[in-house]
This record gives C-alpha cells, sequence and structure tokens, in this order.
C-alpha cells in the first residue's frame, strides 16, 4: 500500500462535466436568442415589404365605373354602318344632359374628362351586339377616367389647393352629384386582368404581359429541361475523368453565377443580330432564359443524381442492364424528386427575370395580346418597370397589384415545388 | 492450468471438422512453408464452366490479386475464404466484370467461359453479366414491387413478352427461391418492405429470373440471423443441382457446410484449393492450416 494519501479525491470525469454545465446552457441561450432575433427580423423586413406592396396595391382591383343615360340618336348612330358611328358625341351628348350649365370650352373638356376615353368603345360594342337599341335611351356603365378613380377612391385629399391637384373642383362638384344620384360605384376591375398594356390606366391590364410570360417560360422549360438534364446524366454518369471535364464543370459552376444582364447581351448580339430573329419576341426571350438556367437545372440534377445510393445502380448491372438502361429504369425516377425541385426553382428565378428580357428588347410597349412565341411580347416584370416609370397616379396602384399577382404566381410555383417533391419522394 | 484448458477448449470447438485421427495426420505432415506463395492443389477441374489463368488486379498501384489462376466447375459450389482484403470479393467481381464500374480497376489475364475470353474486347458485357448472375452483400432490392424486380431483367433481355409468360417467370423465381409462399399474395407491394433475409432471397430470385448459368454470391448471408442465413443456404444447396455457385464468405462453417471445393486467399495469392474436406480435414499449406485453427483472421 501507498504510504502517501492523495489530499483530495481521485478526480471524476462527471463532476468536471456538472461544473461547466451552466456555462454551456448560458451559451447556448444566448445562442438560441440571436437566432430567435435573426428571424423576428427576417419576418419583420418580409411584413414591412409585402404591407407597403399589399397596401398600395389592393385598390388596383377595383375599378370606378359611371351610369351615364345615353340616347342613342339614329343622327349620330348609322344602323348600316354601325362601326362609324359617333359613339363619343353620343356620350358627350348624355354628359351635357346631366349637366346643362357647363358652357365653355375649356370646361366642356374638363366635363368630358370625367368618363374614360374607352367608354366609346363599350358603346360601341353593345349597340353592335344589339342594333335595335338604336333610337333608345339606355342607361349604361362606363369606366370612369383615371383621375376620378384615383380621388374616388380616396387617394387624393380634397383639402390640397386646387392647384396642386389634377382634379379640379369644378370635377369634384360633379362627382358629388354622382354620388348623390347613385350613379357612381367600385367594381371589381376585370380589366386589369384581361386587357394589355394601354397608355390609359382605367384601360390597363396585366393580361399582356402574363401571357408573354407565359410563352417565355414554356419556351424556357421546353429547352432547359431535356438539356440540362441529359448534361447532368452524361457528366455525372458516363464522362470521363480527365481535364478537359474538369474545365467543363468549373465552367458551368462559373456560369450560375454570371449576372443575368449579360445572357441579355449574348441574346442580342447572337440571337437578334446574326440569327435575325424577331426582336422583343416570347422565342428570343426563352432562349436567352433557357442559357440562364441551364447550370441551375444541371447542379442541382448532378446533386440529385449523386444521392441515388450505388447499391441500386449495381443491382440493375448486376442482372445485366447495360448503364443507359440502369440510369433511366432506376437512377432517374430516383433522383426525380430533386431534379424537379432544381427545375422549378430555376423557373421561378426566371419567371422573375427582367435584366436580360430587357436587352433584347422586351421592353417594349406591346398592347396586343400575343398571338404565339414569334409575336412581340412582354413579361410581367418588365411590365411592373414600365408602369413604375408613369407619371399617372393611378398606375402606381396597378404597379403594386402587379407585383402582387407576380408575388402571387412564384409562391404557387414554389408550393408545385414542394408537392412534387413529397408525391415522388420514396424510402428505401 | 484452468485457463489454458478453457483457451484449448475454444480451439477445439472451432473446428468441428477436425477428428482425432485428421488432427494426427496434420500434425505428423509436413506443409508447405508459410513464405511460399505459390499456389498448392488442384486448380483446375474436367470440363469447368470457367477458367481463369494468370489473373492480376490492380486498384491504381494497389496490386489486390496476383497471378491467380481457378476453374470453376459445373453444377459445384465453390467457396471462397480468408481473411479480410485478401482479394476474395475483388476475385468474384472479376467473373461478370463488375470491376468494369470501378474506375481505378486494372485487370489482365484470360477469363475463359464456353472458349471465349470475357476480356477480350469485342465482348459485351451486358449479356455476359445476364448469364453470370450476382448476388450482393447488403440485400438490394429496387423501390419497385415484388412482381417489377423480378421481371426487370428479364424485361430487359426480352426473355418473354407475353403477360402469361412474364407472370410464369415471378412464379417460378419466387418457388426456386423459397420465397413464393411468404409473398404470393402481395406481389404489388415494395419489395423494400420485406424483412432482411426475405429481401436477399428477393435478390436470389431477381437473379435467377434471367436464368443465368453460374451465380455469383459476395457474403451474401453476413447481414442476416441465423434462420434466414439457414434458408439461404439450404437454398444454395438446391441451386447447386442446376447452376456453378461461387461464394465468397468470412464464415468457415458456413463454406464447410454447403460447398463442393473450397479456395484460401491470402493477401491476394490464391495459397490453396481442393475439396472442402481436404482442405478443412487436411489443408496442405501453413498458412490455411493457421488460418482454419484460427491461429489469425
Amino acid at each position: 500500500m501507498n504510504n502517501q494519501q492523495a489530499d483530495t479525491a481521485p478526480r471524476r470525469a462527471i463532476d468536471v462535466i456538472n461544473a461547466g454545465m451552466d456555462r454551456r446552457k448560458r451559451s447556448e441561450k444566448r445562442f438560441q436568442l440571436l437566432g430567435k432575433l435573426s428571424i423576428a427580423l427576417a419576418i419583420g423586413f418580409l411584413a414591412m415589404l409585402l404591407g407597403s406592396i399589399v397596401s398600395k396595391g389592393y385598390s388596383a382591383f377595383q375599378q370606378t365605373y359611371v351610369k351615364l343615360d345615353v340616347h342613342l340618336d339614329a343622327a349620330k348612330i348609322d344602323a348600316e354602318n354601325l362601326n362609324k358611328g359617333n359613339y363619343s358625341g353620343v356620350i358627350k351628348e348624355s354628359l351635357r344632359n346631366m349637366f346643362p350649365d357647363v358652357s365653355g370650352r375649356r370646361e366642356k373638356i374638363k366635363l368630358y374628362s370625367l368618363v374614360s376615353q374607352s367608354a366609346a368603345y363599350q358603346l360601341q360594342a353593345k349597340v353592335i351586339e344589339e342594333p335595335g337599341l338604336i333610337g333608345q335611351t339606355i342607361s349604361i356603365w362606363v369606366p370612369a377616367d383615371d383621375e376620378v378613380d384615383v380621388f374616388f377612391k380616396g387617394h387624393i385629399n380634397r383639402d390640397i389647393a386646387e392647384e396642386d391637384r389634377r382634379i379640379k373642383d369644378n370635377q369634384i362638384r360633379w362627382i358629388d352629384h354622382f354620388i348623390e344620384q347613385n350613379r357612381i360605384e367600385k367594381r371589381f376591375n376585370t380589366t386589369f386582368f384581361n386587357a394589355g398594356d394601354s397608355r390609359n390606366p382605367e384601360s390597363a391590364g396585366i393580361w399582356g404581359a402574363v401571357v408573354g410570360s407565359f410563352y417565355t417560360l414554356m419556351v424556357t422549360l421546353l429547352l432547359s429541361f431535356p438539356v440540362g438534364v441529359a448534361s447532368a446524366i452524361y457528366l455525372e454518369e458516363f464522362a470521363p475523368k480527365n481535364k478537359f471535364i474538369d474545365f467543363i464543370e468549373v465552367n458551368i459552376n462559373n456560369l450560375a453565377a454570371v449576372p443575368s444582364i449579360i445572357f441579355g447581351l449574348l441574346g442580342l448580339a447572337i440571337f437578334i443580330n446574326f440569327f435575325g430573329l424577331p426582336r422583343s419576341a416570347s422565342f428570343v426571350g426563352g432562349l436567352v432564359l433557357t442559357l440562364m438556367t441551364l447550370p441551375t437545372i444541371i447542379i442541382s440534377s448532378r446533386a440529385a443524381l449523386k444521392s441515388v445510393p450505388p447499391s441500386i445502380k449495381q443491382a440493375a448491372l448486376g442482372v445485366g442492364a447495360s448503364p443507359m438502361q440502369a440510369i433511366f429504369y432506376h437512377v432517374l425516377p430516383l433522383a426525380m424528386p430533386g431534379i424537379l425541385t432544381g427545375t422549378i426553382l430555376g423557373m421561378a428565378q426566371a419567371l422573375g427575370e427582367s435584366a436580360p428580357l430587357l436587352m433584347i428588347g422586351m421592353v417594349a410597349f406591346i398592347v396586343d395580346i400575343p398571338a404565339g412565341i414569334f409575336d412581340p411580347s412582354t413579361v410581367l416584370p418588365v411590365q411592373i418597370f414600365l408602369w413604375a416609370d408613369s407619371p399617372e397616379r393611378a398606375f402606381l396602384e396597378r404597379t403594386s397589384g402587379a407585383i402582387m399577382v407576380l408575388l402571387g404566381f412564384l409562391v404557387l410555383m414554389n408550393m408545385v415545388a414542394v408537392i412534387l417533391r413529397k408525391q415522388f419522394e420514396r424510402r428505401w | 492450468m484452468n485457463v489454458e484448458q478453457e483457451t484449448g477448449q475454444k480451439e477445439m470447438e472451432l473446428n468441428p471438422a477436425q477428428t482425432k485421427e485428421a488432427m494426427d495426420l496434420q500434425s505428423k505432415t509436413p506443409k508447405v512453408d508459410r513464405e511460399n506463395r505459390e499456389t498448392v492443389g488442384d486448380v483446375r477441374v474436367d470440363d469447368p464452366r470457367m477458367r481463369c489463368t494468370d489473373i492480376n488486379v490492380h486498384y491504381g498501384d494497389k496490386h489486390a490479386i496476383k497471378g491467380l489462376n481457378l476453374d470453376v466447375g459445373k453444377k459445384e459450389i465453390l467457396s471462397m475464404i480468408g481473411p479480410s482484403g485478401c482479394g476474395k470479393s475483388t476475385f468474384l467481381r472479376c467473373l461478370n466484370r463488375m470491376n468494369d464500374t470501378i474506375d481505378s480497376c486494372r485487370v489482365t489475364g484470360t477469363i475463359e467461359m464456353d472458349g471465349v475470353d470475357i476480356n477480350g474486347k469485342s465482348i459485351d458485357v451486358v449479356p455476359l453479366r445476364a448469364s453470370v448472375g450476382m448476388v450482393f452483400q447488403k440485400p438490394n432490392p429496387f423501390p419497385k414491387s415484388i412482381r417489377e424486380n423480378i421481371l426487370f431483367g428479364p424485361r430487359i433481355h426480352g426473355l418473354a413478352t407475353d403477360k402469361d409468360d412474364l407472370e410464369e417467370i415471378v412464379v417460378n423465381s419466387l418457388k426456386k427461391a423459397g420465397l413464393w409462399d411468404e409473398v404470393k399474395d402481395r406481389l404489388d407491394q415494395p419489395g423494400t418492405g420485406l424483412s432482411g433475409g426475405q429481401q436477399q432471397r428477393l435478390c436470389i430470385a431477381r437473379t435467377i429470373a434471367v436464368e443465368p448459368e453460374i451465380i455469383l454470391m459476395d457474403e451474401p448471408c453476413s447481414a442476416l440471423d441465423p434462420i434466414s442465413t439457414a434458408a439461404i443456404e439450404e437454398l444454395m444447396l438446391e441451386l447447386s443441382e442446376s447452376y456453378s455457385i461461387c461464394i465468397v464468405t468470412h464464415s468457415m462453417q458456413q463454406a464447410a457446410r454447403v460447398s463442393n471445393r473450397t479456395a484460401y486467399f491470402h493477401l491476394g495469392d490464391l495459397i490453396e484449393v481442393g475439396t472442402t474436406d481436404q482442405v478443412f480435414n487436411a489443408p496442405l499449406h501453413q498458412l490455411t492450416e493457421d488460418y482454419i485453427t484460427g491461429r489469425f483472421g
């Protein structure tokens, strides 16, 4: 036995651990607090962003309409030639009848500008549909001019001095008269959803941009998905391991980080100038966006293919499948969730791109709804960009409304990505 | 004293095949020295299914199999035993050219099957792998239905197109693999939902569905419990009446139970080959004796 006794009992590891627990718990709590603060900050910013957009944009989904009693004077509208009838004259007469004391050219112009210029065309459409109405006096609801619309929605303060606002005192009197007579109301703004762009905000809609976005995205998807997935399969399964392939891989990874406007310049130089493809067409936009999303799809597809357990492929090869058969029947189906997720995220990215498309000319003022992929068109983000530049007050709410529609599509696409991933998920 | 007796007892229990006479014979017969790495015993058989001559396998710089010669006979079970990392699985993979899927692997030498060298440049590996089937160590059924697992091979090789013929293949393969009774009413359920032993038998059924002539098994029972192992060993004995089977195993008892011939590998060399009885009871090489008596391994 030892003569020297130890002064303290031998150290137990558990005692040291217990002594340090307080410090560890405190530092973990600090870290958790930081994490929660970060999330709160992020959510706060997101809420501010969405709040400001929605608060400005929700009124874009309503349009002010005015009820007019129009007398379809046979003298003004010839039954033989309905297209050439003086419909704007009919409307102007109806306004004069409502306010007979209005005189003087300037005042009359202000009176006529209470309703939209498109009112005449809507009346024309109604008469062409029912020619039997000629000679009668009918009531129709027509869209109000954008200044009236903005005022009626409450965006303009009555108390501002008259020189500082576009809507004048006499117009406000007439609008008050409409209100008394229940001749003015807000309705759901279907024009916003089914019309193309226009100089007049009350006639402007996003449908042209939506169709343009749809065609562009279709072209992008149809081109980038097969090429991207096939490239990923080749690089992952068949490519020899040499410097040349390494070089290609490095370049693909770098392309994912290139600013998107460079792809627009490429599109301008090669697709439009060299190949002579039509400017501003969805097809060219689709080509440019394909180049932009290919690296994203290739990289995510490769990651998905790598994640398939090699035992499955070995089993397929062991039964006598060729490498292509092993990949198509077994590896690719198992990698599908990852590939689809990457593709849809790439598409969502492409949907929100405007810089490369500006370069190829999709920034023009296009009023017609594009009928095919070679017609000139614009896309939703570019439409937002154009409207944001317009001076009319009514375009402010429409810009925010269009942003809400775009965000809605992006959220939808991300949800589809999540659902598809869950659908294809398998356990092995 | 007591401790030594116990150790002696353990040594005896490791080698149930050794009788006292065999042990006496063994200790008297001079063995080939440990340093000598030349193969001992009959590598060749008459009318072989596969004949391997001068096989060398390199993984990059590592020389994994050194100058191997071995025959695989018809309708026999050849087991390959040896310590870990000695080249058994590598050699097995040579027989159906699965080593081709490993980039750093280089195989030289000739492997003749029906008189044709399968390592030749003009040979298509796809039909080769259909006639030399493989069962892997960890059961790897496809994440599809049991029926789809079995039919994948016959479909891509065009062995049957008629719906009735395909169904017959499923039934026959599962019956031969001893799995039919357990899964006959759930052929559409995923293969991955079966137990470990059932999955391995499904993999065996999948392999025999393409009607191979040789079946390679790489430690097929190492991931299974004793009862499943017994079922598969019984299956192997039945299958050996129609096919040649090569099995790599870490369990010497398994090799002793099922195989006709045994080959002992050591660090890339084929040390000894012969009938199972002879290798386990009267090994000719000192290294073989060291391994089977448990002195190392």
